[in-house]
């Protein structure tokens, strides 16, 4: 399957997804934000349509959108909670909203189904320099403020009295949720998000290691989730998002079996 | 002059207009243990964010050793409120080690001297049989001694325990502040220990720092607690009782009750 250039684009795609998805799930989850993979790329969704409405390329509507609204959701983070309704309703607007520009596009079906459920295969090869670009950008940004972002995320009062600014890390950590949900949209779809940010972050925690062993973890999980997605799309001809979403599926359960049978 | 530990002077903090603490003073002596007592909504919480510098004052201030500190450089170990504890399932020695240095960017890589840090300090406390637990699977008081390990983290000369006693069975009680008693005299730290309840810190506190309705009166448990002075500071009647060797606080009744002890409604 190596000797077609689009399989082997989608494999390091995949892999460039993987590698920031995984550190950025894991902290997505241990906040207890998994939600908000899922509502930035609900947004990023509405950004991509009217990006191709506009004649522009999906990905940068997705990626500006996704990060705006990150960076807006770390600034009015205290006004979020308790809005249950409020949240959906906006999500729902975006979809809609998305659903109107794709209306207007002349071959929208194949559009919409590539950004609700991802065309890894489509990928165009010159596409992975800049999905290279961005993918060390983000573990790079992530890595330097890890240690702060942990403190934070674990002990808010403290860090906070320790002249950690909050706010400042939440917004950044937004920024970068965003951009890791429009890297990983282009693998599974925007529907798909979580399955690949979330699934192999949590099963990570469930198994119990420590911060760092925990992303390398999550990384190694969401890797082993797309590429096995490729590989079983590939054998049976079935689009890769269902195995990806099979796979995560699988992962997780598998790490709370262990769990469970460590007794923890 | 000894430097007070911490010094307040004309301290007054308010949210929305409402005023929590009403030109306060107080100097703290250093090395002492003291209690801070009042009721729910007394202030014990918004005096240590002040402190910390989280809250900035309406009027007055506030020094720590005498000076004003950049935020996050003060040699202060903080233990907050209990809150709710998220990453339950990390381990509590992740737990405490997060806090090391945490406000350092970076990746969160602990360096040989950093661990035996992380170690010294779960050791001081006795956790160290829980650094391997994931947190979730802690009791309320067990959680509460790696929140004080982490305080202990840095080297502080100073620590504000937020109501460290608050999700103790009353045998704990004693036995917590036992220890933190102790290791403070061993490390000549200054002890801010807020609490609704005064019984168990008999006998280990040097001070008092009594709040109510936004005023604040320091000094030794015979000074403070007794009935003249608690009725002044209240400026209403206020009754101190002592059977079976502990001490009550009985208020008159409707909104101001307070509940210096867990018995002062019953005693009605
Ligand atoms: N961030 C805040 N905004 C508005 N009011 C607050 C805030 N924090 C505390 N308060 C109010 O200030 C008063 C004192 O609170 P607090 O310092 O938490 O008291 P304590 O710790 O003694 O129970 C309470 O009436 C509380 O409702
Ligand atoms: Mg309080």
């Amino acid at each position: 399957m190596f000797a077609y250039e689009f399989m082997c684009t989608a494999f390091v795609a995949a892999f460039l997804a993987a590698l920031v998805c995984g550190p950025v799930g894991w902290f997505l989850v241990l906040r207890g934000q998994s939600f908000a993979s899922h509502a930035l790329s609900h947004v990023g969704f509405a950004g991509a349509a009217a990006a191709l409405l506009w004649g522009e390329p999906a990905f940068l509507g997705f990626g500006l959108s996704a990060v705006l609204s990150g960076m807006g959701m770390g600034v009015a983070s205290d006004r979020f909670v308790g809005r249950d309704v409020m949240i959906g309703l906006v999500l729902s607007l975006a979809m809609g909203t998305g659903a109107l520009c794709l209306h207007f596009l002349t071959h929208s079906a194949g559009a919409a189904t590539a950004l609700l459920f991802g065309d890894i295969l489509g990928i165009a090869p010159s596409s992975l320099y800049w999905l290279g670009a961005l993918a060390i950008g983000c573990v790079m940004g992530l890595a330097v403020m890890s240690r702060p972002l942990l403190f934070a995320s674990l002990q808010p009062e403290v860090a906070e009295a320790k002249g950690v600014n909050l706010r400042l890390l939440d917004v950044l950590f937004l920024a970068l949720v965003g951009i890791a949900s429009a890297m990983c949209s282009q693998i599974t779809g925007v529907l798909l998000v979580f399955t690949l940010m979330v699934a192999p972050a949590a099963a990570s925690l469930r198994l119990g290691f420590g911060p760092m062993q925990g992303m390398a973890a999550a990384f190694a999980l969401a890797l082993f989730e797309a590429w096995g997605g490729l590989c079983l799309s590939w054998l049976t001809d079935c689009p890769a998002s269902f195995w990806i979403a099979l796979l995560g599926s699988v992962v997780f359960a598998a790490a709370n079996g262990i769990a469970h049978l460590r007794g923890r | 002059m000894i430097t007070p530990a911490i010094e307040a002077g004309q301290l007054t903090v308010s949210y929305g207009g409402r005023r929590v603490l009403d030109h306060v003073s107080f100097a703290i002596p250093p090395g002492s243990f003291v209690a801070v007592l009042g009721g729910n909504g007394a202030g014990k919480t918004s005096l240590f964010r002040t402190i910390l510098g989280l809250n900035t004052p309406e009027q007055g201030h506030v020094l720590v050793e005498g000076q004003r500190f950049g935020k996050g450089r003060m040699p202060v170990g903080y233990m907050p409120q209990m809150r709710r504890m998220v990453a339950g399932q990390l381990s509590g020695w992740h737990m405490v080690a997060a806090a090391l240095r945490g406000r350092v960017w970076g990746v969160p890589w602990y360096s040989a001297a950093e661990r035996a840090e992380v170690n010294a300090a779960l050791n001081a406390v006795d956790a160290w049989e829980l650094a391997a637990r994931p947190v979730m699977s802690l009791s309320g008081g067990e959680r509460q001694r790696l929140l004080l390990a982490q305080a202990l983290l840095d080297h502080p000369r100073i620590l504000l325990l937020d109501e460290p006693l608050a999700s103790l069975d009353p045998a704990r009680m004693r036995e917590t502040t036992r220890r933190i008693h102790d290791l403070a005299r061993e490390r000549g730290l200054t002890v801010l220990f807020s609490t609704h309840d005064i019984n168990p810190l008999m006998g280990f506190m040097d001070h008092v720092l009594y709040l109510a309705h936004g005023k604040a009166l320091l000094g030794n448990v015979d000074e403070v607690m007794t009935t003249p002075a608690l009725t002044a500071l209240y400026g209403a009647p206020v009754e101190v009782v002592r059977a079976d060797g502990r001490l009550f606080v009985v208020a008159d009744g409707g909104a101001d009750t307070l509940h210096c002890c867990d018995c002062a409604e019953h005693t009605r």
